[in-house]
């Protein structure tokens, strides 16, 4: 089928190592209500994540009214979820939420520059849902899946690069070509947090 | 000019389904046009075709551009492709404006699609559940959806033949990772053959009526690859959420409020992995048989393989 202008955005699949590295924000045009992505390391875009992980503390940091924050941790890192008074249902389930407990959650990719000039990625959650350890385990090897493509499909957008001689038959990697201009960080951190969160599973079956 | 017989036959192959002319008729004005008056091959065969189509009495929409091409309905991914279809009427709806004669779904082994007849085309009725031989058929496209129109050049034939209506079954494996409006408790328009769902109690077509619950969800599924819009009717929905019809319906008494069972269904089905099995309805996949996914995963050859990389 084509692809039309009221496609719904896809939720990527991200471990909160490379979520967090996914810094540079852009738009495909100049109209003002074009989507926001964030462009993920290993080269794609993402306007929606889904993620699935531990809720390991909950604080309300508003001022003048609820804002809630929440740690989410996956096997390579930490999410940042931030809920407030446009968000109210997310903030409920923050609110009412004893960590720890397992949290699906689906959302928005953010970024904000603190004093210091360092860029944060946080999530701004479309919905919250408190979900099992058997979900959660599903998600590690899904989001492990799509991962490994990507990293596979930069790895051969490089080869390409290295040697255009070869006349190979790779098509064009537009997202791998913009995250090797905006970032220094090797895809190879991306496979072996893949290796460590799938480790991490296996070891739980391991000692279970 | 040995091109001239060539195109006088294309044209000819355009119009004898609607005007009695000959291909040597046709190669006579083309000639004129080429030999005496020198008018490019291309002008003198848009000249000749115009000739004819008034003839005919056609707008020129209504005529191939070449000779229309037996395929599939699965085939169907582009529009204004002239094509010849051999479909089963599956079901006929109320057509919405007076320029249609008839709108419904036709059905072939390979799935199904809309079409629309329009009223000036002047074509016999089909029958629901008859199968057609349907010649020069236009397909067209809106929001990613594919029809077929059937004009005044289409041809119908009916066959007397049974064809087997394959229901383009999808399988998606993901996590629902939305419910959208619409979902919960519902409520039907009750008129025969409407399913309108109402909107403040009136439906589009019979405007204020005594409207009948339902049970559905609107939801998005969605693998990391794609997001795809899947519907529960009453029965899969229940199968989900372990709420009937009747349960929704008392826990919407006990509130005053329909929506408590929209929200009590999001809560149980939001972030949950499933794997849906069903036909695919434009946009959307209804889903017939769904699997909630809660067993064990394999990491281990995924492992194998991220560490081999």
């Amino acid at each position: 089928m084509s692809q039309t202008q009221l496609t719904r955005e896809v939720a990527k699949r991200a471990f909160a190592s490379e979520f967090n590295d996914s810094t540079y924000a852009f738009k495909e045009s100049d109209d003002e209500r074009a989507p926001n992505y964030a462009l993920m390391p290993t080269g794609d875009r993402a306007n929606r994540v889904f993620f699935v992980g531990t809720l390991t503390e909950t604080e309300d940091v508003g001022e003048d009214s609820e804002y809630w924050r929440g740690r989410v941790v996956d096997p390579t890192g930490t999410f940042f979820v931030y809920a407030g008074q446009y968000q109210p249902e997310a903030a409920a389930v923050l609110r009412d939420t004893e960590p720890p407990a397992y949290v699906a959650i689906v959302g928005k990719p953010r970024t904000y520059e603190t004093d210091d000039g360092t860029i944060n990625v946080s999530v701004r959650p479309e919905s919250i849902a408190v979900v099992d350890e058997a979900t959660r385990d599903r998600w590690v090897v899904e989001t492990a899946e799509r991962t490994l493509d990507r990293i596979e499909a930069f790895s051969e957008f490089e080869a390409e690069q290295e040697a255009p001689e070869s006349g190979s038959t790779v098509p064009t990697n537009e997202y791998a070509q913009m995250a090797r201009e905006q970032y220094d960080s090797p895809v190879e951190n991306y496979r072996r947090d893949v290796i460590q969160a799938l480790e991490s599973l296996e070891e739980l079956e391991a000692s279970a | 000019m040995s091109d001239v017989p060539q195109h006088a036959a294309d044209i000819h192959e355009q119009f004898s389904d609607h005007i009695d002319v000959t291909v040597e008729d046709v190669e006579e004005r083309l000639a004129t046009l080429v030999d005496e008056y020198k008018v490019p091959i291309d002008e003198a065969r848009r000249s000749v075709t115009t000739h004819y189509l008034d003839e005919a009495g056609l707008e020129r929409e209504d005529i191939s551009s070449g000779s229309s091409e037996r395929a599939q309905i699965e085939d169907v991914d582009e529009p204004e492709q002239w094509i010849d279809l051999r479909a089963k009427v599956i079901e006929l709806w109320e057509p919405r404006s007076d320029s249609v004669a008839q709108v419904g779904l036709l059905g072939d082994p390979t799935g199904t699609i809309k079409f629309t007849k329009w009223a000036k085309s002047d074509l016999p009725s089909l029958e629901e559940g008859g199968v057609y031989d349907l010649r020069n058929v236009v397909t067209d496209e809106y929001q990613g959806r594919y029809s077929v129109k059937l004009n005044s050049t289409t041809v119908v034939e009916e066959l007397d033949e049974e064809i087997e209506v394959g229901d383009d079954t999808s399988e998606i494996e993901g996590a629902l990772v939305d419910m959208q409006s619409g979902s919960g408790l519902i409520k039907r328009c009750p008129e025969e053959g409407c399913t309108y769902v109402l909107q403040n109690g009136r439906c589009p077509d019979h405007g204020e009526v005594e409207g009948e619950f339902d049970l559905r969800i609107k939801g998005v599924v969605d693998d990391g690859i794609d997001a795809h819009e899947v519907i529960f009717d009453a029965e899969s929905t229940e199968s989900l959420t372990g709420i009937s019809l009747e349960e929704a319906k008392e826990m919407a008494m006990d509130a005053l409020d329909t929506t408590v069972v929209a929200d009590e269904i999001r809560d149980r089905v939001v972030g949950t992995y499933y794997r849906i099995e069903g036909p695919t309805f434009g946009r959307y996949v209804l889903a017939d048989d769904v699997e909630e996914l809660d067993g064990p995963v394999d990491a281990e050859s995924l492992l194998i393989k991220a560490r081999s990389m």
